[in-house]
């Protein structure tokens, strides 16, 4: 019976403008909207695909955050995810520190596939997914915008800065999602009844036994440069001549 | 002292300008000693050019057939083993550098920092974070080997004229073979890439309809610019999905950003704020667009179109 582990983080919901905190320790969160991260959504959907057409038994939605983040875990559950595995900590935690997690669980669950969004939109990252391949020694597929099961392995579509890039990996395997991969359903109040009723177990990250210790402190948060308000013009010709005194004409 | 390995991304034979950029990163470090691996079937052209990079003290070749294509989870364990002496491994922050350098630094046991767009010193940094919404300075622990990548918009890249060694290297990995390259293929559009251009023209949903939108098509050619789009017009089905500009879309940092018909959401906002000079034509003056925007126009852009690119002809 093949399973597939998805990763959901609990970031800030990507329509709010984010603000730095006055005092630079961090960015305001108090009363803000959150979110399952958009990237984890589709990976999410892609994962229920794959199951809905037979290509794997169980999607197993997994998050690491604060008691809170049952909630982005609940709209996983409702989205269709099977069960839900929430391991605890206010801490913050590295990419390295969420792979050697991801790693422990998957040791335990042995999924064909963990499918994860490929960056955070909040510390915009890029690393867990390519960490845990590698710790894992499986291969990685990122930016995924095709993914295509075939038996033991995996067809991978990626959107690369030369355009489309197609790899294939043998499973198990870890794929990160781009945004082109698929567009997430929307979630109905019905499920969202029969999400409550769904398994959600609480892991706290020291029974995990892994090395959750940072590398990296932040010291400072700042906003950034601010862009000047320019000029208005009338019509188009302003407009040409306006740009060719920048030298852009 | 610092002992830098910059991991250079080629493709054909010819280096990629990422490169020379990551290596003006590193100069920035005080006393550093630059090294370049060139990881390839055959590594000797593109070795060369970056020899010919300044600051470049050696260039490590490390050619295996198996490095034909850039495979992560070829490329990693070579990466790996080549950096025992180095105190800082950086990539650019490419897709290839964004693919590779987090499966090297996990296979070192260290973790790594994403986007330098500013040295402090050999362990502090700048970076961005929310899409560029936040910039917090960081320290790494500097007991530990630091994998980076470098934000390539943040470096002009390093000259040319250096002359620095070419060395073979010899590093003994285990490379798997679970991971295989089948094809790749350019987006063939005739206009430049998106995400690389250095003109963008981008549509909204003031347009109408995709029939309409073939109006920033035919600007965007007369400008030599690529075509984006806001979310708006990507959701009503006007622009194809991968033109999306925005915080879940392309970030980009074009020389000129000309927004049409585009009222400036936030989350659009947040994928141009880099953009050197951003034009706006909207009909609402009261639109967000303008208060980021450089020039603004405002006007019915199916009647400042047809005129722009007239006088654009003439």
């Amino acid at each position: 019976m093949s399973k597939i582990l998805v990763g959901l983080k609990r970031v800030v919901d990507y329509n709010v403008r984010v603000r730095v905190k006055p005092d630079g320790t961090g960015v305001v969160t108090d009363g803000v909207k959150m979110s399952i991260n958009p990237f984890d959504e589709i990976a999410l959907e892609e994962a229920l695909r794959i199951k809905e057409k037979g290509g794997a038994s169980e999607v197993i939605v997994v998050s690491i955050g604060p008691g809170d983040t049952q909630q982005q875990l609940r709209t996983g559950l409702a989205m269709g995810a099977d069960r839900a595995i929430l391991v605890q900590t206010d801490a913050q935690v590295e990419p390295l520190a969420a792979a050697r997690i991801f790693l422990k669980l998957v040791e335990k669950e042995s999924p064909q596939l963990v499918l994860l969004g490929k960056q955070g939109i909040d510390d915009d990252n890029n690393q867990t997914g390519q960490m845990l391949a590698a710790l894992w020694n499986r291969p990685q597929a990122t930016f995924a915008s095709k993914v295509e099961l075939d038996g033991a392995k995996a067809r991978v579509t990626r959107e690369v800065d030369a355009g489309l890039e197609t790899i294939e990996v043998d499973l198990p395997a870890v794929i990160t999602s781009d945004l082109r991969l698929n567009e997430p359903r929307y979630v109905k109040l019905p499920d969202i009844m029969k999400a409550k009723k769904k398994q959600l177990d609480t892991i706290a990250v020291a029974d995990l036994g892994v090395d959750a210790g940072s590398q990296f402190k932040t010291l400072n948060y700042a906003a950034p440069a601010a862009r000047q308000k320019g000029v208005m013009v009338k019509d188009v010709a302003e407009l040409v001549a306006a740009l060719k005194q920048k030298g852009l004409l | 002292m610092a002992k830098i390995l910059v991991v250079a991304e080629h493709a054909n034979g010819k280096l990629n300008p990422a490169t020379a950029k990551c290596v003006a990163c590193a100069s920035q470090i005080q006393g550093a000693q630059i090294d370049v691996a060139v990881l390839a079937a055959d590594a000797g052209a593109v070795a060369t050019q970056a020899a010919a990079i300044q600051g470049v003290k050696r260039v490590l070749k490390i050619e295996n057939a198996a490095n034909k294509e850039p495979l992560a989870a070829v490329l990693a364990p070579q990466v790996a083993a080549a950096a025992a002496d180095h105190t800082h491994v950086f990539g650019p922050s490419t897709t290839f550098g964004k693919d590779l350098m987090p499966r090297v630094a996990a296979l070192l046991g260290v973790g790594q920092l994403s986007d330098i767009m500013a040295v402090e010193s050999a362990y502090k940094f700048r970076r961005p974070v929310y899409a560029g919404n936040a910039v917090i300075t960081v320290e790494a622990s500097p007991d530990k080997k630091l994998v980076a990548t470098v934000r390539t918009a943040s470096f002009q890249p390093a000259g040319s004229g250096g002359s620095g060694s070419v060395e073979s290297a010899n590093v003994s990995a285990q490379l798997p073979t679970h991971t295989r390259f089948v094809s790749r293929s350019a987006a063939a559009t005739g206009r430049p890439d998106l995400q690389t251009a250095s003109r963008v023209v981008s549509g909204g949903r003031a347009l109408g309809s995709a029939d309409s939108f073939k109006i920033i098509y035919s600007l965007a050619d007369k400008l030599r610019a690529a075509v984006g789009a806001s979310r708006a017009a990507v959701d009503a089905g006007y622009a194809a999905n991968d033109l999306q500009v925005g915080q879940t879309g392309k970030i980009i940092a074009p020389e000129l950003y000309v927004a049409i018909g585009i009222s400036g959401a936030i989350q659009h906002l947040t994928g141009i704020k880099d953009a050197r000079t951003i034009v706006a034509i909207n009909k609402d003056s009261e639109a967000p667009i303008f208060e980021v925007a450089d020039i603004g126009l405002v006007g019915d852009l199916f009647q400042v179109l047809p005129e722009l690119e007239k006088a654009l002809s003439g």
